[in-house]
Formats: structure tokens, sequence, C-alpha cells
């Protein structure tokens, strides 16, 4: 005899997210070495950036701002990238772990691009002499920053959440069209905002003494990242687990109150 | 010839995203005109009906064309085709410097002055230590700020 419908999809979905204890096993050994990147990044990073560089010839000690702000602007674009992957594969394949990572990297990305516009308003004033103007990078980092906030409010939108994180898998896939948009806004358009330093055809234009704390900044934002993720990823999986396990209890009083009476 | 479920999502999913991606590549096309943040001296002087809007003009600010009177100054902005006269009676920027990107934000007054009550600087790409821009002066083999 088929188990009642209600407990199958209890039993399924344990099912669905047995595998990823393996996926959770590693990432705990991870992690730890993760974090340890990431303070030795920062030791190394923020001093170098923050004091020991020489200042810009042209911008003089705010150039320092860039060293936050640029590897900021990046993970903004990196964790929407990577967000879009996993709800693609959690789409297509169906796989629990992808629809997991997908929403756990919005409120991740969200803070990145926040520090981003943040930063690059600081910077902004003292060297173009306005916080703010509405130009084409400015404004698309702006409207990544609201997708980022609409994906995180739509994949709690539903009541069924698996429900809410498929609706939110499909949204990123759209709003992936941001990427490009971004990237080139400095190209297509005449902008404020200067064009790219770091990836360019013809090779950066920072000087190396600058670009290296900038790398080392980058990196140690990007394991950042990871390190988050993993974390993002265990309370996104407790919750379901929680919920589903709160569900199966409900259930069951349900029945036998229906027994009783 | 029957596709798996899988398959089937996967060219659904694919094919969605390609429309979608044409369909910005026409957006970025329609908007190359609106979208640009400011226009250039040479767009500005071919445009007869350029006296009757507010604009932002951009460009380089020409080397040696920034004269200083009590508060107002004078200076050109040029794309090194054609170059406009601006004038300001704002406090500029620090970046704003001979060589260097500019915007500019304001009228063009019926004798061709453009009249700017909005100054920004504009930064370019090149990051450097001072003392390694210097050397590159030095050496004679400078490229940066250099205007045209």
């Amino acid at each position: 005899m088929p188990l009642p419908q209600d407990e199958r999809t209890t039993v399924q979905m344990f099912t669905r997210f047995a595998q990823p204890a393996r996926f959770f096993a590693l990432a705990d050994r991870i992690a730890p070495w993760l974090w340890g990147l990431v303070i030795l990044g920062l030791a190394v990073g923020l001093p170098w950036a923050l004091i020991f560089v020489q200042p810009d010839y042209q911008q003089g000690d705010t150039v320092r701002i860039m060293y936050v702000h640029v590897p900021a602007a990046w993970m903004a674009m990196f964790v929407y990238a990577s967000m879009a992957i996993a709800s693609f594969v959690a789409l297509v394949w169906r796989h629990p772990l992808a629809e997991i990572a997908a929403v756990a990297s919005a409120p991740i990305g969200a803070a990145f691009t926040f520090c981003a516009l943040v930063t690059g308003s600081l910077w902004g004033k003292p060297m173009w002499g306005t916080y703010w103007e509405w130009d084409g990078r400015m404004t698309s980092v702006l409207i990544l920053f609201f997708i980022y906030l609409a994906h995180i409010a739509l994949s709690q939108a539903f009541e069924d959440p698996a429900q809410g994180r498929r609706i939110a898998n499909i949204f990123a896939l759209v709003g992936v069209l941001i990427l490009p948009i971004i990237k080139f806004s400095v190209e297509w358009w005449n902008t404020l905002h200067q064009s790219a330093s770091v990836f360019r055809m013809d090779g950066p234009t920072i000087e190396p003494s600058m670009l290296w704390p900038l790398l080392i900044m980058g990196l140690t934002f990007q394991v950042l990242y990871f390190a988050l993720l993993i974390v993002r990823m265990h309370s996104e999986m407790a919750a379901v687990r929680l919920r589903s396990s709160r569900l199966a209890l409900m259930r069951r009083e349900q029945t036998s109150e229906a027994v009783a009476s | 010839m029957a596709y798996s479920r899988k398959t089937q999502r996967l060219l659904f999913i694919s094919v969605g995203l390609g429309f979608a991606a044409v369909a910005v590549v026409f957006m970025a096309l329609a908007f190359s005109s609106t979208a640009a943040f400011f226009r250039t001296p040479s767009e500005l002087v071919a445009d007869d009906q350029a006296g009757s809007q507010r604009y932002r003009l951009g460009g380089l600010v020409e080397t040696g064309s920034v004269v200083k009177q009590g508060s107002q100054t004078d200076f050109k902005v040029t794309d090194c085709q054609a170059s406009l006269l601006v004038r300001t009676n704002i406090i500029l920027p620090d970046l704003f410097r001979e060589g260097q990107g500019v915007v500019a934000e304001g009228k063009l007054n019926a004798s061709g002055v453009f009249e700017a009550d909005k100054v920004l600087a504009k930064h370019d790409e090149n990051y450097m230590p001072k003392d390694v821009a210097d050397k590159l002066k030095q050496q004679g083999v400078w490229q940066g700020g250099g205007g045209c």
C-alpha cells in the first residue's frame, strides 16, 4: 500500500536533502580554512592598501577607497553570476543544493552591492564633486541592488518555500542580463564613471604596485563569499528541515485528533 | 524525436534566455543616445536646437584654456574635434585639471558660450603613484593627461 499523500511528501523531502549531507560534511571541513584565508588576506591586504601603498598621482589618498570599492563591485557581479548558474542548475537538473545555494547567495550579493554603492558614493564626492549622478554605471548597479532585494523578497513571498525558491530561481535567471549591462555600460554609453582598469583587452591600466594590493583584496572578498555562503546554506537548510518537521508534527496531531473524535 | 524532460527544460530555458539577451541588445542600442550621461562638444555644436535645453557637456579641459577672474572661471571643453567655451561661477572639484575629463551641466547661451551651474570632474582609468608619473614625465614617455 502506498504511503498517504502527506507522509510521502515529508519522506520525499528528507530523501531529497539526504545527499547534501555529504556536501555539508565536506564544506564544514573546508570552512575553517576559508575563514583563515579571509583573516590572512585582510591582515595583509588592508594595511597594504590603506597605509603602505603610494597615493595616486591624481587622487592622492582618496584612491584608497578603491581597494574596498572595486573588490566589492566585482563580488556584487560575481555573486550574481554564481547565483544565476546555481539557479540554472536547479531549474534544469532539479538539484536541491543548487536551489539552496542560489537563494542563500542573494543576501551576500546584496551586501557586497550595497558596499560598492556606498564606497563609490564616498569616493565620488571628493573626486567628481557629487555623491550621486544618474549615469549608466551607477544606475545599472543600483538596479542590480534592487534585483537582489526583489529576489530575497520573492523567495520568501510564497506559503510553500519550495515554490518560492523555484520562482526566485527563474527570476534570478532573467535578472542575469543586468551583468553585461553593468560591465559594458562604461563602453556603450558615455558615463561619469571611468572605464575598466583591470579587466580590459589591452591589459591593466593600474600601476603594478597598486594592482597587487587590489588583487589581494579581491581574492580575500572572493574567499569571504564562499565562507559566508557555507554559513548561509546551513541556515537555509536548517529552515527547510525545521519547516518539514513542524509540518509532520502538525499532521500527526491532526490525525490523532481525528482518530480521538 | 523525443527529448527527456531535463533536455526539454534545458532547451526551453536556453532559448528563453537567448530571446531575453536579444531584447537587451536592442534596448542597449535604442538607449545609446538617451542613456548617454553627457554630450560631446561636436554633438552640441552640430545641433542647432542646442540652445533650448539643459545639457551635460563632457570632454577634456583644453590645456591652457582655464581663465579665472574672481569667482568666475572660463575654460574650453574639447573632444579633439570641436571645443566649446564654458563659463561658471561655482567652486570646481579637486580633480578639475587641464587635460583631464570634465562634465559641465548647464545651457548654451545665445552667443555660443556654455553657462554651467554644475561642474563634475571625470577621472580616467589610469592609476599610478606620483613618483611613477613623475618618472614617466621625466623620461618623456608620458601618455596620460595630455588631452588630444
